[in-house]
């Protein structure tokens, strides 16, 4: 697992570092100018100035009887940093300071010069007065210009070292601050119980993250309305289901409590329709089952449209008062599907249309286009608000039947659709009732 | 005991109606909420079956607008799914009890005297008044311990008037509580189930007082 904020914080430290890095090197190496700057200015003028003094000196050779040497003021931690040899033009020592070599510091006539002199690098500055006669050499050890440039940076690094530390803390303590949205929606979504599919709070959530959370919410609710549409259907799956075993059981207790044989018969009658409705109702969840098996690998053939009409609608008991009449123009007409999708749907949209009619007319007959079929009602029809759920399982709108299961339309939809045909399901405009168009993709 | 059946499958109408008139209840049937919202308002029922799922909406809104309306009737749910938040639901929004379908017909017949026994607020399954016991499970009468044999309506009049053995009914109460919708009432109906019930039970134990109705006499 990769940890955003680790990654975060590695990054954000690496590139403090890497800042901070640089800035110790310029300070040392901008340090390192300067104090050369002023060292070789100093040497510069110690030159010069001792040049000018040089007026009334004696000039008589250094030797060991007449060392000659004099004594700057010794400076704490630095001490004898200067070293200063005075020379005749003639090539003669004639005076240098206590503790500076014995040889020429330098050959250059003038200006500044490094050299090593007895197994030490010296940077030395000459300068040369003709009219006094004398050559002032004046120089000093680079070890102690380094040892000078270590110990100012050496200052400035120690507290420096110690901010590393202390950025490192500020920059954990301001992530984890940072990250602190982040944490609440974490600290949400994994107390959530499973069944809440509320919503994630967005309005503390930084613009970063809302993408995150508005796709969570969107999923959300999609889950929720699966899980609604789920238990729904269990709903009305169960009530479909236990509603003719319950009315069953009652009219069985009712035959057996019944010591009129009238009373006693009529609840067999009615046993035996309830038997009916439950037989129907199996054999529709047994068709919904293989139609989501998928039973349209099984080949097509040719089926005149007509004919599976008729033969339906003869096999179909109805009312005496509700008719059927399919129009001839259908007998003509011929699709190539399988015949076990097609049949089911023709039959639970002719089921459908009788059992919503006391009386009336079922009148099949051909669409606007000469390759659809259209059946209509002279039933209820349905609401305009339930026209897009009554293709859900076992869902029964207002206007149910008395004998129905919520699975005749689903039936015929998922049949059409196997065959790839359409249902399309309107209320009538010219009467009272429904008109269920069969479209066929072309 | 005159009961309201709320259920739009007619066939599980029909047997809780021809069911619990052999129990000597007289039982009348709605199919939907707004039938049943009007039932309630214009007849007395002892209790109501309520289906929760109905056309025309769902069974718990017509318990809750009949609580919202002050209607105490003892309200027996009937529901297809067994699942604890629905009998939750429905018993918070004032159902007395509930039965999953498939439900038996005694059983319902003896939830339904229960909830009625609770909202007389009787403890005691029996009403009892001097000699005279009547035993509403088994719709059986008896005097001084001995066995009489009433009708159905007869056995429904007295039960109606040892509910509460001091109040005065009126014929139209008892009417009322003894024909559904349905049912041809002669004029004389109550009067002669009040005649018959004299000669079985005792010339002296129900009184008649003049304009008003029947009451038990004191004991």
């Amino acid at each position: 697992m990769t940890s955003l904020r680790l990654r975060l914080f590695i990054i954000l430290i690496s590139a403090t570092g890497l800042i901070w890095l640089a800035a110790v090197s310029w300070i040392y190496i901008s340090s390192q100018r300067e104090l050369e700057h002023v060292l070789d200015t100093r040497l510069q003028e110690a030159a010069r100035m001792v040049a000018s003094l040089a007026e009334g000196l004696d000039r008589s050779p250094v030797d060991d009887t007449n060392p000659k040497t004099f004594n700057p003021i010794p400076l704490s931690g630095y001490e004898r940093q200067l070293s200063c040899q005075i020379w005749s033009l003639d090539g003669q020592l004639i005076a240098k300071s206590s503790g500076a070599p014995e040889g020429v510091l330098t050959d250059r006539k003038s200006g500044f010069s490094d050299h090593e002199i007895n197994g030490e690098a010296w940077r030395v500055y000459a300068v040369e007065d003709a009219s006094k006669g004398v050559r002032v050499l004046v120089g000093d050890r680079l070890g102690f210009r380094e040892r000078l440039v270590g110990d100012l940076v050496k200052g400035l690094l120690w507290p420096a070292l110690l901010i590393i530390p202390l950025l490192g803390i500020l920059i954990w303590l301001s992530l984890n601050r940072g990250f602190r949205p982040l944490t609440w929606i974490t600290h949400d979504l994994a107390h959530r119980k499973v069944d809440d599919m509320s919503p994630v709070n967005v309005t503390s959530t930084p613009s970063e993250v809302r993408p995150l959370t508005d796709a969570l919410n969107q999923l959300f609710a999609k889950m929720d309305l699966a899980r609604r549409h789920e238990r729904d259907l269990t709903a009305f799956a169960a009530h479909e289901l236990r509603t003719p075993l319950a009315g069953l059981k009652a009219q069985a207790q009712v035959a057996i409590a019944a010591d009129d044989p009238l009373v006693m018969k009529r609840a067999l009658r009615q046993i035996l329709v309830s038997v009916d409705r439950t037989s129907r109702l199996v054999r529709q969840l047994l068709a919904i089952a293989r139609l989501d098996a998928g039973v349209e690998d099984q080949g097509s053939e040719t089926i005149a449209i007509g004919g599976l009409i008729d033969e339906i609608a003869a096999a179909t008991a109805r009312p005496d008062a509700v008719t059927v009449s399919v129009d001839e123009r259908l007998a003509t007409l011929t699709w190539v599907v399988n015949r076990e999708c097609l049949e089911l749907a023709i039959r639970n949209l002719h089921e459908n249309a009788i059992q919503h009619m006391p009386s009336g007319n079922v009148r099949w007959r051909l669409g606007s286009s000469p390759n659809d079929i259209v059946v209509e009602d002279e039933g209820p029809g349905i609401p305009e608000n339930e026209l897009s759920q009554v293709g859900t399982r076992f869902f029964r709108g207002q206007f149910k039947s008395a004998v129905g299961s919520g699975l005749g339309l689903t039936i015929s939809q998922l049949a059409l659709e196997r065959i790839g045909a359409r249902l399309l399901l309107k209320n009538r405009t010219d009467t009272k009732g429904l008109r269920a168009e069969v479209l066929r993709q072309a | 005991m005159r009961i309201l059946v709320v259920e739009d499958d007619p066939i599980i109408a029909d047997a809780v109606r021809v069911g619990l008139a052999l129990g000597g209840a007289s039982v009348d049937c709605v199919g939907t909420c707004a039938d049943a919202l009007a039932a309630v308002s214009t007849t007395r029922f002892a209790a109501i079956v309520l289906d929760i799922m109905l056309p025309d909406g769902s069974g718990i809104d017509v318990l809750s607008e009949m609580r919202a309306r002050k209607e105490t009737i003892p309200v027996l749910l009937l529901t297809a799914r067994d699942e604890i938040s629905d009998r939750v639901s429905g018993l918070d929004a004032g159902a007395d009890d509930y039965l999953v379908k498939p439900f038996d017909l005694d059983e319902l017949a003896a939830r339904l005297r229960a909830i009625t026994r609770r909202s007389e607020g009787r403890a005691d399954a029996f009403l009892v008044h001097g000699a005279i016991r009547v035993d509403p499970t088994e719709a059986s009468v008896t005097v001084d311990g001995r066995l009489v044999q009433l009708s159905r309506r007869e056995f429904a009049v007295l039960a109606a008037l040892m509910e509460r053995p001091r109040v005065v009914r009126s014929r139209s109460d008892l009417e009322e509580r003894l024909y559904g919708w349905d049912d041809d009432v002669e004029s004389n109906a109550v009067e002669v189930h009040i005649h018959h019930l004299r000669n079985k039970i005792g010339r002296e134990a129900i009184e008649t007082v003049r304009g008003l109705g029947y009451r038990m006499r004191a004991v």
